[in-house]
This record gives structure tokens, C-alpha cells and sequence, in this order.
């Protein structure tokens, strides 16, 4: 579905990602794990279309989709949550969700003026859809709250509602687990299992709360110094020594 | 009695300013208030409404360009036509920067308005102006020459409000304020957040040209002084920000009061003593900082506060009994 080819990303002298190539397949989760600096969020900023690749290539669905911006990327399918999220403070947690569906006739400014019945028709639909969203996420009843006021856990619900709004195949959930409690970890867990299964989103997870990973994800990608250090199920990559090293650096023998 | 028609004149005048300000207060909401541009530039494109209108109206004269005597209405729309091109193309260049580089940009721009005014005499008659500018209903009798014309301005309010009004309580405002609290989830969402700045500064800038045009028909004379930074950028924000950002009852409430405010402090300041007299210039703007202080004391989000809109919630199929949210 993804194919990533020597993906390479520079910030000056630092080189975040060198020479990164893998697949994602689809109706994966596939996880995306390493040590602080691997270059996770680069990647996935890359792929989302936040940042320009120095080189290579990024192919969707058999289009080389390297460097384009990040709205296009979501049109084609691609959506992503945040390590930190990025609600909306001031807008409700409904508004959060109702905002992200493409394609809204209200959104071309003369369509309010002008053909308001087709507007508010798909105010309704899209509504629908963002209360379906809280429904299954189990926060309707924080429906009219101002999203700057949910608590860490919530937001973190709230990114994952996002991704419900709109007709997504490939979702890049960036550390989903971080800072959640465990009982809402399991949760979150659950509810990427069955979007997968509903909605049939392939799923990409960066995390580092292994037990997540090791339940979630097949394969597992372990990504070190910007490069991908090895692939396989979790137990293969658990096993493998080089990972082991890479988290605790160096490989210098102790 | 003649006192009591200077002062009902006064406050006409009063009211026909401060509807101009409000339009040019409602303006900057759209680019401040609704996206969370930093138009630091209102001056250049209101001086740009008020001479295209006025070289598009005036008699032939041999001082500037001119000639046309167009209809008011043609004018107008010219005015705000010319504005938004050239706030496209300002916005093309700028719009990519950070909120803090264009208000850099903006008022670098709004100067080289300025100056472009001030030396391209041929067109613009340069520091002495454009003037002999015709004026709406000025064949009337007084004082319903003024009256109708302010019944102009506040009947073009009160559908600029409606207009924006349902501009901000709609998807499209949504977005506007999406991108306001957070551009890169905004983008994340799927927005075109260029598309939509773009169309944010375009129309604001169309409504400061209006503003334009209105005040180079009501003066009937325009020259670059009129479009200083102080009266026409510095008080615009006062105003807003006062009022209260983001919303248009604010910027509107806003432009009245501080106008009032500007203009009173004129009377103050004429009968200060001699010595002092000469430094009513800067008395006034001292005041009006000072007004600014005081109201955001009391008022830290603006007199009226920003009212997001509610979405109506879905009526719960499984239990009428616990969904309080659709009572609103």
C-alpha cells in the first residue's frame, strides 16, 4: 500500500533519516518503534506531507506522492494523529470532529449566502458522523465542552476521533499510548482493533509502550540512527540483538 | 437653539466616522478576529478605496487622473475590486510567512502605498491631494444631506454584520477558526490552509477599501495624510481589540466608542492652556492608550467576548431522559 525508497531527510548538518526504505501492507498495523532520534516522527511527517523529503521516494497506492502538501496527502487518504495533541482550544469537542470532512459545501464562503438549504443538509450529515464518532469513543456526553478543556487522556481520544471523520485508508497515529492510563491504553487499544476491522484503516503506530506494540502490531519496524535496523513479527525483533543495542546505544560490550 | 443644532451635527458627524471605522474595524475581525492574520498594513488598503473611488468620481482636472465621474456604485465596487487584486497578490507573497513576519510585511507594504502617493503626482496630485470629491445626497437640503448619508453607512453595516454573521457561524468560519487556534492540525485536517487565509485577507481588505471610499466621499478631499498609520492602522486595532476580537459586534460597538473617545479627547485637549495646546498631538494618542489600558483591565477578552456557535446536538435515539445537550 506505502512504499517507502531510501527515504532521506536533512536539517542542516543533522541527517534525521538516511537511506530509510519499507513497506506497509495493507490491513497492517504495522508499529514503527526505536530509541529517541530515530527519526519516527520524521518519517511520519514526511509521509503526512508536513515535511519535504531531501531525496527518495514515497509511494502510495503506485503514485510517487514525495513532497506534496499535507491537505492533498488526506485527500488521498493519508491522515495522521499527534504525539502532543493539536485540539482546537477553543472550539467544542463536536466542532473538533465536524471540521475534518472534506468537501463541505459550507466551506466556499458564497455557499452560505447563496444555497443555504444545501449547506445546512450537510451540516446535518456531518454532525451525524461526529456524534457517531463521540459515540464510539465514548465522550458524547463532553460533546459541547471546549476541546482546550479535556483532560490528556481525552485529547488523545479526540485525535483518534479525528481520524473517524473522514474516508481515511492509511492512519499514522503518533504515539497513541503516551501519557494515557492504563485502563484508557486498553481502550484505545481496543478501539484500534475494531476501526481496523469496521473501516478497514491500515494503520501505522509509532509507541513506546511495548506491551501496546506487542499486542497491536505485526510486523514491527525498528527504525535506529534514521535507518530501518530490522522487520519482523515482535517476537523476531525482540530477539534480535541489534535492537537490544540500539535502545541501550552503542553495542559496546559491558 | 443653534447650539443644539451644532451639537446634533456633532454627533452625526460622530456617528458617520465611527461607521466608517466600523467597517473597517468589521475588516480586520475577518483577518484577525476569524484566522489569526496580523494585518498591520489597514492604512495602505484603505487609502487604496478611497483614491480609487475618488479618481473614479471626481470632474476632469488637470492635477491628477481623473475624470471618469462614475456612479457611486461603480466606484465602490472598483474600489473594493482594486483592493482585493492587490491583496491577492500582496497575500500570494506574504500569507506563507509566520503571523509575526506579516505584520512586518504588511505595514513595509502599507508604506510603500504611502509613498506611491505621495510622489506619483501625475495620478495622484501627491501631498496636496485629491479634492472637489462629489458626495453622496449632497444636493439635499441640510441636514438631510448628512443624515442620509449616514443612513449610507449604517445600512451598509448592518449588512456587512448579516453577511459575516453567517460567514462565522458556518463551516467556512469553522474552518477560520481552526486554523486560528491551530494551523498544523488544521492542515492535518485536510484544510488548504493558504486557500483559505487568502480568502480571509482578500475580503478584509475589500471591506477596508469600502471603508476607504466612504471616507474620501464624506471629507470630499483625500490625501495621504488621511491614511496615516495612527488614525487609520494603530486605532483600527484599538478599536477591535477593545470591542472585542472575533466578534462583530465588538468590532463594531468598538469603532463607536473608541471614536467617540478619539473625538471627545479633541475637545479636551483644545482647552488645555497655551504651552500644553502644542502638545495635543501626542496627548491624544497618550489618551487613547491609556483608554486601552483601562478597558482591557476590565475587559481582558474585549467588551463582547468571542461566542463560538454551538452545533445543535443529535436528539439521543436510546434515552431522551439524560441528554441535556439538546435543550439548548
Amino acid at each position: 500500500m506505502l512504499t517507502i525508497e531510501n527515504l532521506n531527510k536533512s536539517f542542516g548538518g543533522l541527517q534525521a533519516v538516511r537511506n530509510c526504505s519499507f513497506n506497509i501492507e495493507e490491513g497492517t498495523i504495522t508499529g514503527l518503534i526505536g530509541p529517541n532520534g530515530a527519526g519516527k516522527t520524521t518519517t511520519f511527517s514526511m509521509i503526512a506531507g508536513e515535511l519535504v523529503p531531501t531525496s527518495g521516494r514515497i509511494v502510495f497506492e503506485d503514485n510517487d506522492i514525495a513532497g506534496l502538501p499535507t491537505h492533498e496527502m488526506f485527500h488521498r487518504g493519508i491522515v495522521r494523529t499527534f504525539q502532543i495533541p493539536h485540539e482546537f482550544a477553543k472550539m467544542t469537542v463536536l466542532e473538533n470532529l465536524m471540521v475534518v470532512p472534506p468537501e463541505q459545501p459550507g466551506e466556499r464562503l458564497f455557499a452560505n449566502w447563496v444555497s443555504r438549504g444545501q449547506v445546512k443538509r450537510r451540516e446535518h450529515e456531518v454532525r451525524d458522523r461526529a456524534e457517531d464518532a463521540l459515540d464510539f469513543l465514548s465522550i458524547a456526553h463532553l460533546g459541547d465542552e471546549p476541546a482546550g478543556n479535556l483532560s490528556g487522556g481525552q485529547k488523545k481520544l479526540l485525535e483518534l476521533g479525528r481520524t473517524m471523520m473522514t474516508d481515511a485508508k492509511l492512519v499514522l497515529l503518533d504515539e497513541p499510548g503516551a501519557g494515557v492510563n492504563p485502563t484508557l491504553l486498553l481502550k484505545i487499544r481496543e478501539m484500534i482493533s475494531r476501526l481496523r476491522e469496521e473501516r478497514d484503516y491500515t494503520f501505522c503506530v509509532i509507541e513506546h509502550d511495548m506491551d501496546l506494540i506487542a499486542s497491536l502490531c505485526d510486523p514491527v519496524i525498528v527504525l535506529a540512527e534514521g535507518t530501518v535496523l530490522t522487520q519482523g513479527t515482535m517476537a523476531e525483533v525482540r530477539s534480535n540483538p541489534d535492537v537490544l543495542d540500539a535502545y541501550l546505544g552503542g553495542g559496546e560490550e559491558e | 437653539m443653534d447650539q443644539f443644532y451644532g451639537i446634533f451635527l456633532y454627533i452625526i458627524s460622530l456617528l458617520t466616522m465611527g461607521g466608517i471605522y466600523a467597517i473597517l474595524a468589521l475588516g480586520l475581525n475577518i483577518q484577525w478576529g476569524f484566522t489569526g492574520l496580523f494585518n498591520a498594513g489597514i492604512a495602505g488598503f484603505f487609502a487604496i478605496g478611497a483614491y480609487v473611488s475618488a479618481i473614479l468620481t471626481t470632474a476632469p482636472s488637470l492635477r491628477h487622473l481623473g475624470g471618469y465621474e462614475l456612479p457611486y456604485v461603480v466606484s465602490f465596487a472598483a474600489a473594493m475590486v482594486v483592493s482585493g487584486i492587490i491583496a491577492w497578490a500582496v497575500g500570494k507573497v506574504c500569507l506563507k510567512l509566520r503571523a509575526d513576519y506579516l505584520a512586518i510585511a504588511t505595514i513595509g507594504i502599507a508604506e510603500i502605498f504611502r509613498l506611491i502617493l505621495k510622489n506619483e503626482t501625475w495620478a495622484t496630485n501627491g501631498p496636496r491631494g485629491v479634492s472637489m470629491i462629489p458626495k453622496p445626497f449632497e444636493t439635499l437640503p441640510e441636514p438631510w444631506n448628512h443624515l442620509c448619508f449616514l443612513g449610507l453607512i449604517l445600512a451598509v453595516i448592518v449588512v456587512i454584520y448579516l453577511l459575516l454573521e453567517t460567514a462565522r457561524n458556518s463551516p467556512w468560519g469553522r474552518v477560520m477558526t481552526a486554523i486560528r487556534e491551530n494551523e498544523k492540525s488544521a492542515m492535518a485536517a485536510g484544510k488548504d490552509i493558504e486557500k483559505f487565509r487568502m480568502e480571509a485577507f482578500v475580503a478584509g481588505c475589500m471591506l477596508m477599501a469600502l471603508a476607504g471610499a466612504f471616507i474620501a466621499h464624506y471629507l470630499k478631499f483625500i490625501g495621504p495624510n488621511a491614511t496615516d498609520p495612527l488614525t487609520s492602522t494603530f486605532l483600527v486595532w484599538v478599536m477591535l481589540v477593545v470591542g472585542g476580537s472575533a466578534n462583530n459586534r465588538g468590532a463594531i460597538l468598538g469603532a463607536f466608542l473608541m471614536w467617540t473617545i478619539w473625538s471627545a479627547s479633541e475637545i479636551l485637549t483644545s482647552r488645555l492652556p497655551d504651552e500644553l495646546a502644542i502638545r495635543t498631538a501626542y496627548i491624544r494618542i497618550f489618551l487613547i492608550g491609556l483608554a486601552l489600558q483601562i478597558f482591557l483591565q476590565r475587559f481582558p477578552k474585549g467588551i463582547f467576548p468571542e461566542v463560538r456557535p454551538k452545533p445543535e446536538r443529535r436528539q439521543s435515539v436510546s434515552d431522551g431522559v439524560t441528554d441535556n445537550a439538546t435543550s439548548r
